[in-house]
């Protein structure tokens, strides 16, 4: 792979930017492989990825319907964070976090990993005391919290609407290792990351098949061809329904449209993500200037990547009540992404009841944060066949057995995760 | 979404009237229905691409619940009714 | 020479405004952009990478260069678009992007490290030493970057919405869409015409003459007329939702010097449509050659509008560079006007050409200058060398046209391909028709027919069949073959201009694997700008199609997606903001806790009583203690009315409540009121409260607050899905009854004085449930002998007009009794102290066995909601978190909620989390901080000392596990 850095940019600048190779290249299916990825997405990727680096595979496919990238990895609100309550996500998180930390120098190239804090708002007593309970938990596991009051919120974003508000801000819980990440460089680093190390990323190659002998995944059939397999890992948040039912698995999961939004480029206005605690709505800066912002999911089953124009109006609503001034900035851009909502609001990495089929689904709307982990943890379960240590509670049978991780504690009621 | 909704009690209602609950194919099991039929029940989805039927909950309005048919790629509504059947049309 | 206003002037009176401080005039219905070129000034902005120098390019929504920020301070709007800005007397406007000023920038060096700058270069490099990439690249990067600065003053303008409803909405007021219009209106149909301009007709306004039997202002003479005819100018329709749901946003007062500050500045409209045209006419395609962004450089209709319709010239010596007719009839407009067309330069040239100006059939290679275009370099056609050089200050241009079709194409339907046209068009779809030169049409006339006939049978369709009001043939003339950009270009050829993406940058995203257009617009930022590709997208989509020798239809669009144009934060929330972004619900008896002095917390979109600050009193504690202590001494008054309420009834009302709660209810006595828990069908607490049974068949049951309106929901499923086979009704009575509860050990000798029947304790035992008569038969009440505080207590519940008077009588007959009012602070101890749950540990992942209610969930019941799933593995473990009462070994010690629980000398980990404090409060009686908390096997570790662990605010004491009831069976406290 060729080496990126100031002195290669240098030195292919003088020639006229010729030399530059493929990312990721354009493999030919292979008639077996010893691992399919289905899902060119950041987790598919990344799954990719440590299996190659860590684990030692090189026999590995990904197989993309579309382009390298084109589901949720690229359509997110990029925030990255590990303030999770329960025992069963917080260790999982905060390992995806580290990662992220020195992504960029491990597959060599800028994902723009920014930490620049995520602040989450609380307006009443209850709210607080539900983030001093979730703040204390990050504490015991070694993760940054401070948990400010309305003052020091006012010193940190003194533009936000502290004194005409309906639900006036009392504070807040601060990560400060929380932060945004540029969300297309991640899934193009994991890409080339893996490809240079043996991995075939095909795109335009949509499974339309899994190929079955009794218990065992013998491979997929695809718009390519048929391409056999050892194991076949599918990692398709957003259509895991689709993909698990062409191996006969009903999952616990709903496909919600969660919309969310860009502005006009501006010069820097907010230099932290911060998540309003009434109604739905957060918000960050690119580092190209567009404010990134959304909120709730529509809260309807739906696969169409579109919402509708009552949350638009919501999430705008929500933004001038928390900043003023935004009122006079102008939205760019609206899209919908689909989520794998799960029962419990928690995500799914595990094998299933076919012998040498693993899954990896369910990440509601916070798939984004957690594509290096899960794709670290994917990759450890499909080496191993044994789940990594941090991502033991992600199991599919939890729901049978009661093992729910529910962090908002809604229940079996998707839409309210 | 559809943004409006055809209620058989109010007529054509804007879809922020209305609370979805759930797939409406899933029928709760009887009280002596083994653990993993309950399972099924209160976890599982088909979550299908394309037709599907939902509880909606008419909540600004009749508050009766209905089943809309719908499409969740096309967000096309093929039809509403009312959960008990025989209370399609008319008042209440 | 720079462009300039030709004598004599249009009518319109002058005005001033000023750009970068200077004062400049202008005249009435010019736009800021065409003011700025009356006035020579060209050089209107920068550009996004390399602060290139940019002028105007467009005369509308497209522009993607002459950006501005209008306004100052609490008024300052950045990044507007001069083409769509109305010009007002005094009108501010401020160039961006650029220091110390546009005409000398010093971020304009960028342009000499070009070629490291290359599509993309950011990915590869700052990434060493690591720690540089947040101190001091992105800072760099993030101040470079962006465009306008927007300030952090709140807007002090008003907005709203509102919804319309219409048979037919036509969006766009030129040709097509005012024939369809007028047919429509005639049909008598509801029609709402929206345009984004200030002047109706569209492309007719870039033409020198009106088609011969299309009067414009007679067609608007008559549409005026109709009143089913509704026109909304200044009205930018900018989505399109299911089911014919459209957003529009009327800019109401932006045009305006002095804006009235009773009226909204803009207004966002929700249309509702039967049936839609879009007659939105097309977009005039740069094309991609050296130089082509050089200020003075201009698209050729564009340059149309400004000299026909503005009487402002280009400048002394253009050069003309089309592919197509555009080109032609700018050089007849200029030529009329007596003006020099250097050559006009024309790939394929087929239109008919009778002027002056010579025509080459070639290519125009380069145009150069420093800030404006010095000479132009054309190549003709055969030749790969430059053949002619003209000194020009000016330059026009054309590529062909694209329809604008993004509202067709925001549903998840692609644009269609169409070599006739050389365009993307609109994809068929149901409930709307595309018209005009939105649908590839070009001639003013065949557009007015094309409008009127397709309008014409919409009518007919919706059943008011009538004759177009234009008619004719519509023949189309095929596009010449697309010319998306010049080979081998000598200077930078900019294809995206706001972003500063170049044809190389294209060729290198494909060299790089990045061919893909959705990935090509993410690595290059092509059509990522302002203007969202709206003049980049189709020639991006052309290059990458040639380099891989495919058509455009392999290629494909990036996705269209809302909005047409970008639109206001103010405008989609309209006056839902700041104190009114949620409705105000008050209880019945909010007055008279305002009037007895109470504090208000918000609680969900209510205002609760909070506590009661009497003289002295510097600190809520105090109130809340001296409330506490009041209560249990003698007697204190609490609005509870925000308690959701519910009547149910019916023969089958005891069976349904004996399957919506787990505990049994199918044999409370008529008089009874019993605590029931209600579960979530896995088993989890859903909710609590009580239920009181009437009548025979009439039941009113209480929820908590929050849950009022999802447990009603969830009855209301049960009813009507589950079981509709059974006689039950259920009503929300939440908001007809106020209630309040009297507790304290004087609350029945108050009570006595207002209740006419006896409520003795042998009369009206503990649990008892009645509905009463009050001040001797003047009114009806319900009484409940039932306890949240664990005192002796009642709630009284009173249709609620009547509510303030009866607290009122109380509060008076009470102040004989020492009574005080109480809010839900003092609540919150009492029920603290008492070991009564809320919301704060039933948190939704709660059993009943968690919180200590085992033993009321019914094991003979066959059914009841929760009942299956209650029995898993993990459900029943001895390990769960359950509720306890937890206090500090040293009583001067405090704690709060939040705090976790560690084994006495366990480490600090997550491993060794035990649990944590859910409520907690200071005991006025026990002289100490007390709490709840669930702890993993709480209940078997009374007397435990235990850890209370918040490193948050960096306190940690010493807490002993104990009952939750901190008072005696009897009522008493434990001391």
């Amino acid at each position: 792979m060729m080496r990126y850095s100031a002195f290669s940019v240098f030195l292919q600048g003088l020639t006229g930017n010729k030399g530059w190779a493929s990312a990721w290249g354009s493999p030919t299916p292979k008639s077996h492989y010893d691992v399919i990825i289905v899902g060119g997405g950041g987790h598919g990727l990344s799954t990719a990825y440590y299996l190659a680096k860590t684990f030692g595979f090189r026999n590995v496919a990904v197989l993309e319907k579309g382009y390298v990238g084109s589901g949720n990895v690229g359509r997110n609100t990029t925030i990255i964070r590990s303030n999770y309550l329960l025992p069963g996500n917080n260790p999982f998180y905060e390992l995806s976090l580290k990662l992220w930390e020195g992504l960029e120098q491990d597959f060599n190239f800028n994902a723009m990993v920014s930490q620049r804090g995520v602040l989450n708002l609380y307006h009443s007593d209850g709210q607080r005391d539900d983030y001093a309970r979730r703040g204390n938990a990050m504490r015991l596991h070694g993760v940054d919290a401070e948990l400010l009051d309305r003052e020091q919120v006012r010193k940190m974003v003194p533009f936000m609407d502290f004194d005409n508000a309906r639900f006036p801000i009392q504070g807040g819980l601060l990560q400060r290792r929380g932060g945004t990440v540029r969300h297309d460089a991640v899934a193009w680093g994991y890409a080339r990351g893996a490809a240079s190390r043996g991995v075939d990323v095909i795109q335009h190659c949509e499974v339309t098949g899994i190929k079955r002998d009794g218990y065992r995944v013998i491979g997929v059939e695809t718009s390519r061809g048929f391409i056999g397999c050892d194991k076949l890992a599918l990692a398709t948040a957003g259509n895991s329904s689709v993909v698990a039912d062409l191996a006969g698995i009903r999952l616990p999961i709903e496909s919600h449209v969660l919309q969310a939004f860009v502005s006009e480029g501006l010069k820097p206005f907010i230099d932290t993500v911060v998540t309003f605690g009434v109604g739905h709505f957060y918000i960050s800066q690119s580092d190209k200037g567009g404010l990134v912002f959304g909120g709730d999911i529509d809260g309807y089953n739906s696969y169409a990547q579109r919402g509708n124009l009552a949350m638009v109006e919501h999430v705008a609503e929500a933004g001038v009540s928390m900043i003023p001034a935004l009122a006079r900035v102008r939205t760019l851009r609206s899209w919908g992404g689909i989520m794998d909502m799960s029962m419990d609001g928690s995500p799914i990495i595990d094998r299933t009841h076919l012998d040498n089929l693993y899954l990896n689904a369910g990440w509601c709307y916070g798939g984004f944060k957690a594509t290096p982990a899960s794709g670290y943890c994917f990759a450890h379960l499909i080496a191993r066949n044994e789940p990594q240590e941090t991502a033991r509670a992600f199991r599919l049978d939890r729901f049978e057995r009661g093992y729910a991780i529910d962090e908002r504690g809604a229940g079996p009621m998707p839409n309210l995760h | 979404m559809a943004s409006l909704i055809t209620c058989p009690h109010c007529g054509r209602r804007p879809t922020q009237e209305f609370t979805i609950r759930s797939d409406a194919s899933l029928k709760r099991p009887a009280p002596d229905a083994s653990q993993a039929d309950w399972h099924d029940y209160v976890f599982l989805r088909p979550n299908p691409r394309g037709r599907h039927s939902e509880h909606w909950h008419h909540s600004a309005g009749c508050r009766r619940w209905l089943v809309v048919e719908r499409d969740t790629v096309t967000h096309e509504v093929y039809g509403v009714r009312d959960v008990v059947s025989d209370l399609a049309g008319g008042a209440r | 020479m720079s462009s300039f206003r030709l004598e004599p002037s249009t009518t319109g009176a002058e005005i001033s405004f000023t750009f970068d401080g200077k004062r400049l005039k202008g005249r009435a219905g010019d736009t800021l952009a065409a003011a700025l070129l009356a006035n020579g000034r060209q050089l209107v902005g920068r550009s996004f990478k390399y602060h290139r120098p940019r002028g105007v390019l467009t005369a509308g929504p497209a522009e993607p260069n002459a950006l501005v920020t209008i306004g100052s301070g609490a008024f300052a709007e950045p990044n507007t678009r001069a083409t769509m800005v109305e010009l007002y007397d005094g009108l501010e406007a401020r160039s961006q992007n650029c220091w110390p000023s546009v005409d000398f920038d010093i971020g304009s060096i960028n342009g000499l490290l070009a070629p490291f700058l290359g599509a993309g270069f950011y990915y590869k490099t700052f990434m060493w030493p690591k720690a540089f990439w947040e101190r001091v690249y992105e800072p760099l990067i993030r101040r470079a970057a962006g465009l306008g600065r927007a300030n952090h003053l709140p807007d002090p303008r008003r907005y709203e919405k509102t919804w319309a409803h219409c048979d037919l909405l036509i969006v766009g007021a030129g040709p097509a869409g005012l024939a369809a219009a007028l047919t429509a209106g005639r049909a008598g149909l509801k029609v709402i015409l929206a345009d984004e301009r200030f002047e109706r007709g569209g492309t007719m306004l870039n033409e020198r003459e009106e088609p011969e039997d299309f009067d414009l202002g007679e067609v608007a003479a008559e549409l005026l007329s109709l009143s089913n005819v509704r026109i909304m100018m200044r009205t930018t329709v900018v989505a399109h939702y299911d089911d014919g749901v459209f957003g529009a946003v009327e800019r109401v007062q932006k045009h305006l010097a002095q804006p009235d500050p009773n009226r909204p500045l803009e207004r966002l409209w929700r249309i509702v449509t039967r049936h839609t045209i879009l007659a939105t006419g097309a977009e005039e395609r740069p094309i991609v050659f050296a130089g082509n962004d050089l200020p003075g450089v201009m698209m050729a209709g564009a340059a149309r509008y400004y000299l026909n319709r503005r009487s402002i010239a280009p400048g002394k010596q253009t050069l003309i560079f089309t592919n197509g007719s555009s080109g032609y009839a700018l050089a007849a407009d200029m030529e009329a006007r007596g003006l020099t067309v250097a050559a006009i330069v024309d790939p394929s040239p087929s239109t008919p050409w009778a002027g002056k100006a010579h025509v080459i059939d070639g290519v125009v290679a380069s145009v150069s200058g420093g800030r404006r275009p010095t000479s132009a370099s054309v190549r003709q056609t055969g030749s790969s060398e430059t053949t002619d050089t003209f000194a020009v200050d000016s330059v026009a241009m054309s590529g062909g046209w694209s329809p604008i079709i993004h509202l067709a194409c925001q549903h998840g339907l692609k644009p269609v391909w169409s070599d006739e046209f050389a365009a993307f068009m609109a994809p068929e779809q149901g409930g709307l028709t595309v018209a005009g030169s939105a649908a590839g049409l070009s001639s003013t006339s065949a557009c007015m027919i094309d409008g009127a006939q397709k309008s014409a049978r919409i009518c007919a369709d919706l059943g008011r069949a009538i004759s177009p009001a234009f008619s004719g043939d519509t023949e189309t003339s095929k596009a010449p073959r697309p010319l998306w950009h010049v080979a081998n270009p000598t200077g930078k050829a900019f294809v995206d201009f706001q972003n500063d993406v170049t044809a190389q940058d294209l060729l290198l995203a494909e060299q790089e694997g990045y061919g893909h257009i959705e990935l090509a617009k993410r690595y290059t930022t092509n059509g990522m700008a302002t203007d969202q590709g709206k003049l980049s997208n189709v020639n991006a989509i052309g290059i990458l199609a040639e380099a891989r020798g495919l058509s455009p239809d392999t290629i494909g669009t990036t996705t269209y997606r809302p909005f047409y144009t970008p639109l206001s934060f103010g405008a989609l929330s309209g006056t839902h903001v700041g104190p009114h972004f949620a409705a105000v619900r008050r209880s019945p008896l909010h007055e008279w806790a305002r009037k007895n002095g109470a504090e208000f917390v918000e609680s969900g979109l209510w205002y609760r009583s909070s506590w009661f600050p009497r003289k002295g009193e510097t600190t809520w504690r105090q109130s809340v203690d001296r409330e506490v202590a009041t209560v249990r001494a003698s007697a204190g008054i609490c609005d509870v009315s925000t308690l959701g309420k519910i009547e149910v009834s019916g023969r089958d009302a005891a069976e349904f409540l004996n399957r919506v709660y787990c505990n049994p209810f199918a044999k409370l006595p008529v008089g009874k009121a019993r605590y029931g828990l209600m579960l979530r069908e896995d088993g989890m607490i859903l909710d609590d409260g009580t239920t009181s049974r009437l009548t025979d068949d009439t039941y009113v049951m209480t929820t908590t607050t929050a849950l009022a309106g999802p447990v009603m929901t969830h009855l209301e499923f049960c009813a009507q899905v589950h079981w509709p086979d059974l006689d039950v009704r259920l009503a929300s009575v939440s908001d007809q009854w106020a209630q309040m509860a009297i507790a304290g050990p004087r609350s029945r000798d108050i009570l006595s004085e207002i209740v006419d029947a006896d409520i003795s304790n042998e009369a009206f035992p503990y649990l008892s449930a009645r509905d009463v008569s009050l001040f001797q038969g003047a009114l009806k009440g319900r009484l409940f002998r039932i306890s949240f505080s664990g005192e002796l207590a009642f709630e009284l519940a009173v249709p609620a007009g009547f509510a303030e008077s009866v607290a009122d009588a109380i509060m008076q007959i009470g102040a004989r009794y020492d009574i005080c009012a109480y809010g839900v602070e003092a609540l919150n101890v009492l029920r603290i102290e008492a070991g009564h749950v809320t919301h704060a540990e039933i948190n939704g992942t709660v059993t009943p066995a968690d919180l200590g209610f085992a033993k009321m969930v019914s094991a003979v019941k066959p059914d009841f909601i929760g009942k299956a799933m209650l029995r898993r593995e993990g459900l029943v473990s001895q390990n769960r978190p359950q509720l306890v009462g937890i206090k500090p070994v040293d009583p001067s010690h405090v704690f709060r909620s939040g705090a976790h629980i560690l084994n006495k000398g366990a480490a600090a980990t997550l491993e060794n989390d035990q649990g944590y404090v859910t409520s907690s409060c200071y005991s006025p009686h026990l002289k100490t901080t007390i709490g709840l908390a669930l702890v993993a096997d709480g209940p078997n570790r009374h007397g435990e000392e235990v850890q209370i662990w918040n490193a948050l605010k960096d306190e940690y004491c010493v807490g002993v596990l104990c009952s939750p009831a901190f008072l005696t069976p009897d009522g008493r406290l434990n001391a």
